[in-house]
């Protein structure tokens, strides 16, 4: 017995090792991402506090859209391209509370506490179809975000105004059927910035603050790793990053604390960072920790794991599925309001169409797959993703003459990233079956 | 009585009763609301002849295994790229639709060749994958529009760089199909030369289906595990069914535009994938299955219901786009339902 354990450590050391090969190819999109980031930003020559304070706008407005994928690819289910549904029920929520009238952080509660029932009935119905095309539930859940969306404009090109009457002239086109092209979320009239504005911080001040948290996560994995029998080398990974978030501190104390800066970090030094988004981030990325150690948690992960031996111990699999969809649905429909109250206007046919192709992309730019995805990818691909996003039109133009080319660059990126994801995805498990 | 009801059902498919029943109340719905007949059949007949080759395009895809052709897109360019090079020759007239076809089929023979070996590396996620291989390629060629050297001033843009986002084909084989032999009757314009093109490329897939290759694509698709002991190499059986339906794309999409008068480039060719599939899904195929008659019947329901869509939506509310929407619930809602036939791998 003794034997065996031994063995098997050896077999673990040997794949914890760290092989630099295996290494740059499991993380090939990630690499080729962080390049072209590089490239990008050295070509667009925008200025360094323009692009801080884009990333830093898209990274809470984005996250939490995105941290929204994990509980479906936990329970097996593949990426769920439905948060489009999601968003749908926000802005249904939303178009509600304007017509109301309800305005600022009122306002946006009130878009929250309507928000989750309505997504919690589409995530319903989702998983339902969901559980009836196992199997193809990428496909499945993009052609119903089409479907839902299809259903989304009759709602509100012809149900509003038709069968539905609303009096409002700033929401209803001027013929009285269906509800404007755009609805103005600003300060006086909706919603825009309520979260936002909570509570702003100096970014250095978050940047001290992340240098703390990241030392802190690596000595409390060193100690936990010291108490378990650990491998040398998950140990160094521990103290490499503790001595990343040192460095960051370091940084960041020395530029607050510092008046003899260069003119660029002093321009940075006065952005400021949404951090009432910023906790509501963090706290789904605790939600999203704490939820696999529930026993609901444990569920996701048996049947991501195998449906059959699932419901072989007991676990209803349809029921499963369906909670991790509609759980999926109600986090993109708040993701969505708070990616609106930043935007700040409603394009009542347009913001939802593209969210999950982009979601989607963010998350496996930073290196999730079909079958695993955590919140390091999550947040890392959106980063890495918008930065191209913001940089990719101006480097365009300023290397061949044309921002068009970018634009349409950074869409080829978007939809190729996911193919090829998938694709390679869909290899490596024809490759699994064919050895077996 | 409620018995033979039901074997009707079964045998015609609910999806298909309740669009047919919905394109016959929508053709009483016109007449009702005045709008003039001969107009809507006309442009029922149009529309079925200018996607008819592009859902063809479904048939060999599906028979061969890959499923619905979600990639259908690839094909589309190919198309494009035949169109505008004979264009810049300075072809003008049918020898500039021959030359076209010509000059897009090498090319679609290529890409799908190529992209039949790619979905044999990837069986059972074939759809999903080329959905997005498909949109990324649209927008790479985006890219490539805008900056490839073509010349013709009446395709790129007077000022600026690249092509343009529509370039009109009067001048060049606009309708050449359309007006090739056309009459009318009772004030119904019969496109002849365009029907004539539809049914000769079914026709010819037809035959192809007879065929021994197209036998042993026919059973690859159907039973793979059966057509390899039976000595049919089946991953070549779907390269072939690729490549076949790439081609059909690309013709169909010149064929298309002949008929439009226009070609569309740059993000146009993005969601047609989807029509053309919800197209023969309607006719009565499935995800395994597809027949010629599946597509006759499918362009006839699907286009012929946009067809008088368009105007009766625009009568019951002035300026909306009702018509778009039922589309996009209809071709949706057929390839969900189509998904939910597919037993999945459990």
């Amino acid at each position: 017995m003794a034997d065996v354990n031994n063995l098997e450590a050896v077999q673990e050391n040997k794949e914890k090792s760290f092989d630099i090969k295996d290494f740059l190819i499991n993380n090939m999109v990630t690499i080729l991402f962080m390049i072209l980031c590089i490239a990008g930003v050295y070509f667009s020559k925008l200025p360094m506090f323009f692009i801080v304070n884009e990333i830093m706008t898209r990274l809470t407005r984005n996250s939490f859209l995105v941290l929204a994928l994990i509980i479906p690819v936990l329970a097996g289910m593949g990426l769920n391209f439905s948060i489009t549904i999601g968003a749908m029920a926000a802005q249904i929520s939303i178009i509600a509370v304007t017509h109301w009238q309800v305005q600022g952080i009122w306002g946006f509660l009130l878009c929250a506490v309507l928000t989750v029932p309505i997504a919690m009935l589409f995530g319903n119905l989702v998983g339902r179809l969901l559980n009836k095309t196992k199997g193809q539930e990428m496909i499945a859940s993009m052609i119903a975000g089409f479907f839902a969306n299809g259903l989304y404009q009759f709602l509100f090109l012809f149900l509003v105004g038709k069968i539905i009457p609303v009096n409002n002239p700033v929401l209803i086109l001027d013929n009285g059927v269906g509800v404007r092209n755009t609805v103005d979320l600003s300060r006086n009239n909706g919603i825009k910035y309520v979260l936002d504005n909570i509570w702003k911080v100096p970014i250095f001040h978050f940047v001290i603050f992340t240098g703390l948290l990241i030392i802190a996560y690596g000595l409390y994995r060193m100690y936990r790793e010291s108490k378990s029998k650990a491998t040398k080398v998950s140990k160094a990974k521990y103290i490499i990053i503790s001595i990343v978030g040192l460095v960051i501190l370091a940084f960041g104390i020395v530029v607050n604390s510092s008046n003899e800066l260069s003119q660029t970090l002093k321009m940075i030094s006065n952005l400021k960072l949404s951090a009432g988004t910023g906790l509501v981030v963090l706290a789904l990325c605790l939600f999203n920790v704490l939820i696999v150690k529930t026993k609901l948690g444990q569920d996701f992960r048996t049947v991501g794991q195998s449906k059959h031996i699932a419901s072989v111990s007991g676990i209803n699999v349809n029921k499963v599925r369906v909670i991790a969809i509609t759980i999926s649905t109600v986090l993109a429909g708040l993701g969505q309001l708070i990616f609106l109250q930043n935007i700040g206007t409603l394009n009542t046919y347009g913001s939802h169409v593209q969210i999950a192709t982009f979601a989607i992309a963010a998350i496996l730019v930073g290196g999730a797959s079909v079958s695993k995805a955590t919140i390091g990818q999550a947040l890392l691909g959106v980063l890495l993703f918008h930065t191209l996003f913001i940089v990719s039109p101006k480097a365009a133009k300023e290397l061949f003459g044309d921002a068009q080319i970018g634009e349409f660059f950074r869409s080829f990126l978007a939809y190729g990233v996911i193919g090829v994801s998938l694709g390679l995805h869909a290899w490596k498990k024809t490759l699994k079956a064919m050895r077996k | 009585m409620t018995e033979s009801i039901k074997t009707i059902t079964k045998k015609v498919g609910l999806p298909r009763l309740i669009i047919s029943s919905f394109f016959v109340f929508l053709i009483i719905a016109s007449i009702g609301l005045g709008l003039p007949l001969d107009r809507t059949l006309t442009n029922i007949i149009r529309r079925f002849g200018m996607f008819g080759v592009l859902v063809l395009a479904m048939v060999p895809a599906i028979q061969c295994g890959i499923g619905p052709n979600f990639a259908l897109p690839l094909g589309i360019i190919c198309g494009i790229l035949g169109e505008i090079i004979s264009i810049e020759f300075g072809f003008v007239g049918f020898t500039a639709f021959i030359v076209a076809i010509l000059i897009s089929i090498p090319f679609a023979t290529i890409i799908g060749v190529g992209y039949g070996n790619l979905l044999n590396k990837i069986k059972g996620s074939e759809m999903l994958v080329a959905a997005y291989a498909a949109l990324s390629v649209v927008y790479f060629m985006c890219i490539m529009w805008v900056t490839l050297p073509f010349k013709h001033p009446q395709m790129i843009w007077p000022i600026g760089k690249g092509l343009r986002v529509t370039i009109a084909l009067e001048a060049f084989f606009g309708y050449v199909l359309n007006d090739f032999a056309d009459f009318s009757i009772a004030g119904v314009h019969i496109p002849t030369g365009l029907l004539m093109f539809f049914l000769l490329c079914c026709f010819v897939v037809w035959l192809y289906t007879r065929s021994k290759t197209g036998m042993a694509m026919k059973a690859a698709g159907d039973n793979p595990k059966f057509a390899l002991a039976s000595g049919i190499n089946v991953d070549r059986s779907r390269i072939i069914g690729t490549t076949l339906s790439t081609i059909l794309g690309a013709v169909g999409i010149i064929v298309y535009h002949q008929s439009y008068g226009y070609i569309q480039l740059y993000d146009a060719p993005q969601y047609m994938g989807f029509a053309t599939v919800a197209a023969v899904l309607i006719g009565g195929a499935t995800a395994r299955k597809a027949k010629i008659s599946h597509v006759l019947l499918g362009v006839l329901l699907f286009q012929g219901l946009l067809a008088v869509a368009l105007p009766v939506a625009n009568e019951v509310v002035k300026g909306s786009n009702l018509a778009e929407v039922l589309r996009m619930v209809i071709q949706n809602g057929i390839i969900l339902y189509a998904l939910t036939q597919v037993v999945g791998g459990e």
